[in-house]
């Protein structure tokens, strides 16, 4: 603990902690005085208060100073095992950080066989593997469910992840890349670039892609403002491209939701959805490759249950 | 001699043995914290709040966030596996005052920070139930308004009293950084800082 700015600081530390100490042992000595003997009566006080109130000199009671003097051994005792006096760490040689390390070296001791094994096994066998599910289903409670629900169904603006429909690629491990590295979805804003009157234009031809309702004749005029535009990540034919993580526009999977209202306001402002990086909110948990093999497999499995 | 009657009948030393006796906790545990290197110096990184964070950190104590949320990991590993590295002194020396809080009915926020997106947050603050169906945090629908903090310049100087060390460039440029911003966006903006300074090892 060459923590304190100056070695003024421990011997300071040590001074008023002892001589605070030792000053009440003191003091509450020099005011015992003796036990009576049997018979004998407290000496009145030469005062009397409010006409006719007494005060009798009892001595201190003997339990109350029992406990007084429990208490300063108790105190000394404290600070010859435990950290207290200034630089003195103390007989135990105790210390928070120590014990913390030692919680989490048992608590590897323990989970480290465990992980090892699913680590030499590859994703989808891991997750068919009930005892790996089970895991994962708590790291998934634990670091996942904020954002995709603890049903794994995700929310508006947030992926459900039990339909097998992937924007970046449900591969083992696309998965994995995914949840350690995180996403950023990058859907620039068109309003400003094509105006309100082709966003509706290509909006319309949006929903005929995927078989909605929509005007035939907006529709048709889109076609030609989504070739120029949109085909470059969503394809000519607007399947979508999965390295660009840019939706399929051909199926009903819609993420911010599919109505001409909704569709407008995600062409004209854009979607910048992200997915944060896992080994960054794993941060310096133990076992963080193991945890993103299992958290991988986990959601790997729920599209694909056996 | 001290004894106990001469005390009780001199109130000067009465209050002179009085003060001396509840100052020595105070002396021990308070004073030297002062002179310690781990809880005046800032940890590598750790940044005074700017001024959009530190109107939203205003907007968390006016909403009483401390009144469920912790700001303080504790060193176990129970605590750690869920929130990342327990926390040190060094993350707080910006923090005045402190809100480390003191119960937990929603998850400690010191690490929160960059764990969820600017949409979720949004998301979140307007209607956890939108994205956490069992949550019982309450809704904060009123935070997207506009952001009203005319006292930032001033709050920014009282804190260079205290050694925050903002410049008269920071302190110019304060209300321009809060135009156009909601209450919505300050809160987000402290949140998202929330623990990105802590240690990696």
């Amino acid at each position: 603990m060459s923590d304190f700015t100056s070695g003024f600081w421990p011997i300071y530390i040590t001074l008023i902690t002892l001589a605070s100490i030792i000053g009440t042992w003191v003091f509450l000595k020099s005011q015992t005085t003796r036990r009576f003997a049997p018979g004998e009566k407290a000496e009145l006080m030469e005062h009397t208060w409010d006409g006719d109130l007494q005060d009798l000199n009892n001595p201190l009671p003997r339990w109350w100073l029992g406990l007084f003097y429990g208490t300063m051994i108790f105190g000394l005792g404290y600070l010859a095992l435990w950290p207290g006096l200034g630089n003195f760490a103390g007989l135990l040689g105790w210390t928070s950080k120590g014990e913390y390390q030692a919680e989490v070296k048992a608590a590897e001791a323990k989970f480290q066989p465990v992980y090892a094994r699913f680590m030499k096994e590859d994703i989808a066998t891991v997750a068919a593997d009930p005892n790996a599910r089970t895991i994962g289903k708590h790291l998934f409670l634990t670091y996942c469910s904020q954002c995709h629900g603890s049903d794994a169904t995700g929310a508006r603006g947030f992926p459900n992840l039990t339909d097998n429909d992937w924007l970046y690629g449900g591969d083992p491990e696309t998965i994995q890349a995914t949840i350690t590295n995180g996403r950023n979805a990058a859907m620039p804003a068109w309003g400003p670039i094509l105006g309100a009157e082709k966003v509706r234009q290509v909006a319309n031809y949006v929903l005929s892609l995927s078989g909605r309702k929509h005007d035939a004749t907006l529709a048709a005029a889109g076609k030609t403002v989504f070739a120029d535009n949109c085909a470059a990540c969503h394809m000519p034919d607007g399947t979508g491209m999965k390295a660009m993580g840019a939706p399929n526009l051909t199926d009903k999977v819609r993420l911010y939701g599919g109505s001409e209202a909704t569709i407008i306001e995600t062409i004209t402002k854009g979607r910048n959805g992200v997915m944060p990086a896992l080994s960054q909110t794993l941060g310096t948990t133990s076992n963080k490759e193991a945890k993103l093999h299992l958290l991988a497999a986990y959601v790997y499995g729920l599209s694909h249950q056996q | 001699m001290i004894t106990h009657e001469n005390i009780e009948k001199n109130l000067g030393l009465l209050i002179v043995l009085t003060i001396l006796i509840v100052s020595v906790g105070g002396l021990v545990q308070i004073v030297p914290l002062f002179f310690q290197t781990s809880t005046t110096t800032p940890v590598e990184g750790l940044k005074p709040y700017t001024a959009l964070q530190l109107a939203g950190r205003d907007i968390y104590i006016r909403e009483g966030c401390v009144g469920c949320h912790s700001q303080m990991i504790r060193p176990f590993r129970a605590e750690t596996e869920r929130y990342g590295h327990y926390s040190v002194a060094g993350e707080y020396v910006y923090d005045r005052p402190f809100l480390w809080g003191s119960k937990r009915t929603g998850p400690d926020l010191a690490r929160v920070g960059g764990r969820y997106s600017n949409d979720w947050q949004v998301a979140h603050l307007m209607n956890p139930r939108d994205v956490v169906p069992e949550s019982i945090m309450p809704a904060y629908p009123w935070l997207d308004r506009p952001l009203h903090d005319p006292g930032i310049q001033a709050k920014m100087r009282t804190l260079d009293l205290v050694g925050h060390g903002y410049t008269e460039q920071e302190i110019a440029d304060a209300p321009a950084a809060l135009k156009g911003k909601t209450e919505l966006d300050a809160v987000i903006a402290y949140l998202q800082v929330l623990g990105t300074h802590a240690p990696k090892n």
